[in-house]
């Protein structure tokens, strides 16, 4: 967005019909194209490049003054400039004097997020010149006065048609430029000429190598090749986070990038620059004379160095991997909500996505990154797409704190008080603080059961849910049970006489007070595969205040989990857990809320509900005892963080083991995840969301029983399709036989 | 560093829509004659023995014979047979616009010059280097985009590539 706009549902819903067809389109093909590259390469090797480029990268921001220097002295000696800006400001001015000082008229640029940032063109422009992008993205974007929409895409969120109109309006060329072909040979027409007259080449840089002063591109149009080598100066703008030490230290990043971005096994153009380069100075003022017009011109060289704020990230524990960002938009391809939603409502002043929230908070400040902040909701499909590891989910929900201490300095977000609404008061913290603490919403309404039920559910209930804490009244809301699970365990005899293994069934706030069936059906799966289960008294996990950015709180659940099942695991207890969102706190959040070998004790030991059942299967354990499948249509959809973790498969497995066929859906993300769906403000882009997943089934839904793994999925799918989800586990249930 | 074969060369140009030719060295300037689209501009080779001075290219051309050029032909000192890529240097002889501006590239690349894969490919990076060897582009197929509601070829680089294979080590 380039200017700040409010998002609100009126702004998602425009967005959503105006531009939601290109950009789900777009998104999702290069999502795909990803996801079948690092196939093809093999799952393996790509982990290995990931771990190499995230360890150059951790490696060259710890050494970052240094590598600076080693830049400015290499680029120096090759007969360059090395110019480091402190800010946007600052970098404008020096390339306002570097094209002052060669009169140049007009500068051509290739695409550079970085100058985005910096607001170049309005600075040049304001200086007198002409100012071309020559990305045919960018150019479009640049016609259309529209920011960028995508980080690798920049107009992807334009259809044919649209650009069609656009250019003919703008150039009322000859002939009518209705198809892909024609715009394309007219940009290059047009740009080609552009290029030809201009005195100055902007680039950006994809990284910088230290060593030898050079600079890599990477481009599929070519045009960074003209860039740098036409005109006779050539400034590459650059971050100061883009250095890297070598040329021996590029070979993963060369692997990674395009195959990141776009599926591609390499760019069309990586460009390894050394400049000034041996390319001869063209000159197409003496156009007939041999050797490129015979220039008696020197080649001039400078590279920009940015660091707007990039300085300080590198300061801050928490903001510093943004640093390591080499911007190939996975994280905003792989994401549902931005599948849906594109840039224009998921992006800061320039970068869009999930990191967009680390790039904006660091450059702009929180009040950027607020503005589009909720829309991650923390489902961490992106963690596995980036290519170097950066926990995106963490830095949003590490910003999303900071926003709320901002927004309200008196927010503590361990006062379970602040539930109680204060009318002087209304706005987002109050909402957060209710989701934050559902737990303790979930305990007073079991408690009350059937009555805050039905309380809860009248109009009147409803309307002032919607005003004050802003929950949609097209939502069904959580039924609690008056008996807990915890109840229901605690006055059952053990089962199993001379058990196999033992397991400390992890009772989530869910299970435990609204989806109690599936923690009997999991207790009554595990004890017939021989297990002795027990359900311990534990708290939540600290998901849901994690989700709304209470941190504080989180950690503090976080300990007294810890504090309640490690003993259990000493005692050679396995932790069981039935919702995906709680194990992933166990397996991935805890290593930042927990001492580490707490964490790396509860994370070895703990298993999601159907993985464990494989295990006990593989090893040994009677299927037989369990209800068989019969061949039964099974439409299986996973939870967004089960599959980060790599446990989709063993549900599948298990099912089919059982005789059932199972069809597996294949989104990122149900579009509930966990409160969101609930917001006024999101539940047309929730249901934007799930109507994909909808779409996967409506056909099979007639015929199979749809089942998913997480509560938020099944409240998707139960209002989406029809209210029948069920939680695999209810499936092997030896009851229903 | 180990010589990639010409053959998986090959395949992997033609998953491109690469067109490819394999020739001994005393071919050469006949088969680029046979390839080339006039008007013709060219880079002399950077190879010792092979050369382009007699095929129907203007070598060193003006900024108007460039801009006329349908076709292009210049050398490249490695091949990546994995992913059928080629560098272009940046040299003295002007190799760079005359892979840039013309709708056809006609890229000589010696057979013993071929590398299996990336990796090996930037093993031989990493050399030149060293030896102050430091711009070049590896090319990869046509310029293309998709930035206009479709995938098109040929944006502001050329739209077609055809490589030449020179079987020196036969
Ligand atoms: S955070 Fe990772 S996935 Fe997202 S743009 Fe940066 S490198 Fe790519």
């Amino acid at each position: 967005m380039s200017e700040s706009q409010q998002l609100d549902a009126d702004r998602i819903r425009t967005l959503l019909e105006s531009e939601g067809d290109e950009i789900k389109e777009n998104t999702r093909l290069f999502n795909t194209e990803r996801y079948d590259a690092v196939k093809a390469v093999g799952e393996g090797a790509h982990e290995d490049n990931r771990t190499q480029a995230r360890e150059i990268k951790a490696d060259a921001i710890e050494r970052l003054p240094e590598l600076i220097d080693r830049t400015r002295k290499a680029v120096e000696a090759n007969g360059g400039t090395v110019y480091v800006a402190d800010d946007a400001e600052d970098a404008n001015q020096y390339l306002a004097e570097v094209a002052d000082n060669v009169d140049a008229d007009s500068v051509v640029k290739s695409k550079s997020m970085t100058t985005e940032e910096m607001d170049l063109n309005e600075a040049l422009e304001a200086d007198g010149l002409d100012v071309w992008e020559t990305d045919l993205g960018e150019f479009v974007i640049q016609v259309a006065e529209e920011a960028p929409s995508h980080i690798v895409g920049p107009s992807l969120h334009k259809s044919r048609e649209e650009i069609t109109k656009l250019f003919e309006e703008e150039f009322d060329p000859d002939e009518s430029l209705d198809s892909a072909e024609k715009l394309t040979a007219f940009a290059r027409e047009y740009l080609g000429e552009c290029i030809d007259d201009a005195e100055v080449g902007v680039t950006g840089a994809n990284f910088v190598l230290a060593e030898s002063g050079s600079i890599a591109l990477v481009t599929n149009e070519g045009n960074a090749r003209k860039c740098a080598s036409i005109p006779d100066t050539h400034v590459a703008v650059a971050g100061i986070e883009k250095i890297i030490p070598s040329i021996a230290e590029l070979e993963p990043f060369a692997e990674l990038i395009s195959r990141s971005a776009t599926g591609q096994d390499i760019p069309q153009y990586l460009s390894l620059l050394t400049p000034p380069v041996d390319t001869p100075a063209i000159d197409f003022d003496s156009r007939d004379e041999s050797y490129f017009g015979n220039s008696d011109a020197d080649r001039d060289f400078h590279l920009v160095l940015l660091d707007n704020g990039r300085r300080e990230m590198r300061e801050d524990d928490d903001l510093r991997e943004t640093l390591y960002c080499i911007r190939c938009g996975a994280c905003a391809n792989s994401c549902a909500n931005f599948q849906s939603v594109g840039g224009h409502a998921f992006g800061g002043e320039t970068y869009t996505g999930g990191i967009a929230t680390g790039w904006e908070a660091g450059i702009e400040g929180n009040d950027v990154a607020a503005e589009f902040n909720d829309l991650c909701t923390g489902c961490s499909r992106c963690v596995n797409a980036c290519p170097v590891k950066i926990d995106i989910p963490w830095i949003n929900t590490v910003v999303r704190d900071r926003i709320n201490r901002g927004k309200d300095p008196g927010f503590d977000d361990m006062l379970v008080d602040g539930l109680v609404p204060d009318k002087e008061e209304p706005g987002t913290p109050l909402r957060k603080r209710f989701f934050g603490n559902f737990e303790t919403v979930a305990r007073i309404g079991s408690a009350t059961a059937p009555l805050s039920n039905a309380v809860a559910s009248t109009g009147l209930a409803r309307k002032a849910m919607e005003s004050v804490l802003g929950i949609d009244a097209r939502r069904d809301l959580p039924e609690f049970r008056r008996t807990t699970l915890r109840e229901w365990a605690a006055s059952r005899e053990p089962r199993v006489a001379d058990p196999e293994r033992r397991v400390a069934l992890y009772p989530d706030v869910y299970t435990n007070y609204v989806r109690a069936e599936r923690g009997k059906a999991a207790v009554r799966v595990l004890e017939a595969l021989d297990c002795e289960v027990v359900v311990p008294d534990v708290g939540g996990s600290g998901r849901a205040p994690l989700s709304q950015g209470m941190i504080a709180t989180a950690e503090k659940k976080a300990k007294t989990v810890a504090e309640s099942l490690l003993p259990y695991v000493e005692d050679g207890y396995d932790v069981v857990a039935v919702e995906p969102s709680d194990l992933a706190m166990f397996r991935r959040e805890y290593e930042k809320l927990l001492p580490e070998a707490a964490y790396e004790r509860l994370d070895g030991n703990s298993y999601e509900v159907l993985e464990y059942a494989y295990g006990l299967l593989e090893n040994g354990a009677d299927p037989d005892v369990l209800p068989a499948g019969d061949g039964d249509g099974i439409a299986y959809h996973s939870h967004c963080q089960q599959r980060t973790l790599g446990l989709e498969g063993y549900t599948a497995a298990v099912l089919e083991r059982l005789g059932y066929d199972v069809l597996t859906s294949n989104v990122e993300c149900c579009g509930m995840a966990g409160s969101f769906g609930y917001k006024s403000e999101y539940y047309d882009l929730s249901i934007d969301v799930g109507e994909t997943l909808a779409d996967q089934f409506e056909g099979a839904a007639d015929e199979r029983t749809v089942v998913a793994s997480g509560t938020s999925c099944m409240e998707q799918l139960d209002s989406l399709l029809s209210p029948e989800t069920h939680h695999p586990v209810e499936l092997l249930d030896p009851e229903r036989r | 560093m180990s010589t990639g074969s010409v053959e998986q060369f090959q395949q992997s140009l033609s998953r491109l829509n690469t067109a490819s030719t394999a020739v001994a060295p005393d071919e050469l300037v006949s088969t680029v004659a046979d390839l080339v689209e006039p008007p013709a501009v060219g880079a002399e080779l950077p190879f010792d023995g092979l050369s382009i001075a007699d095929a129907p290219v203007t070598l060193d051309p003006s900024p108007s014979r460039l801009r006329e050029a349908v076709t292009g032909v210049s050398g490249s000192r490695m091949g990546i047979a994995s992913l059928g890529t080629v560098a272009v240097e940046s040299r003295a002889e002007g190799d760079e616009f005359i892979a840039l501006y013309p709708e056809r590239h006609v890229v000589v690349v010696r057979a013993s010059d071929l590398r299996t894969d990336l990796s090996d490919a930037f093993g031989w990076l990493r050399a030149e280097f060293e030896e102050d060897c430091q711009s070049f582009i590896l090319a990869t197929g046509p310029s293309s985009t998709g930035d206009m509601g479709a995938l098109v070829q040929g944006v502001h680089g050329p739209k077609e590539v055809h490589v030449i294979i020179v079987r020196d080590n036969e």
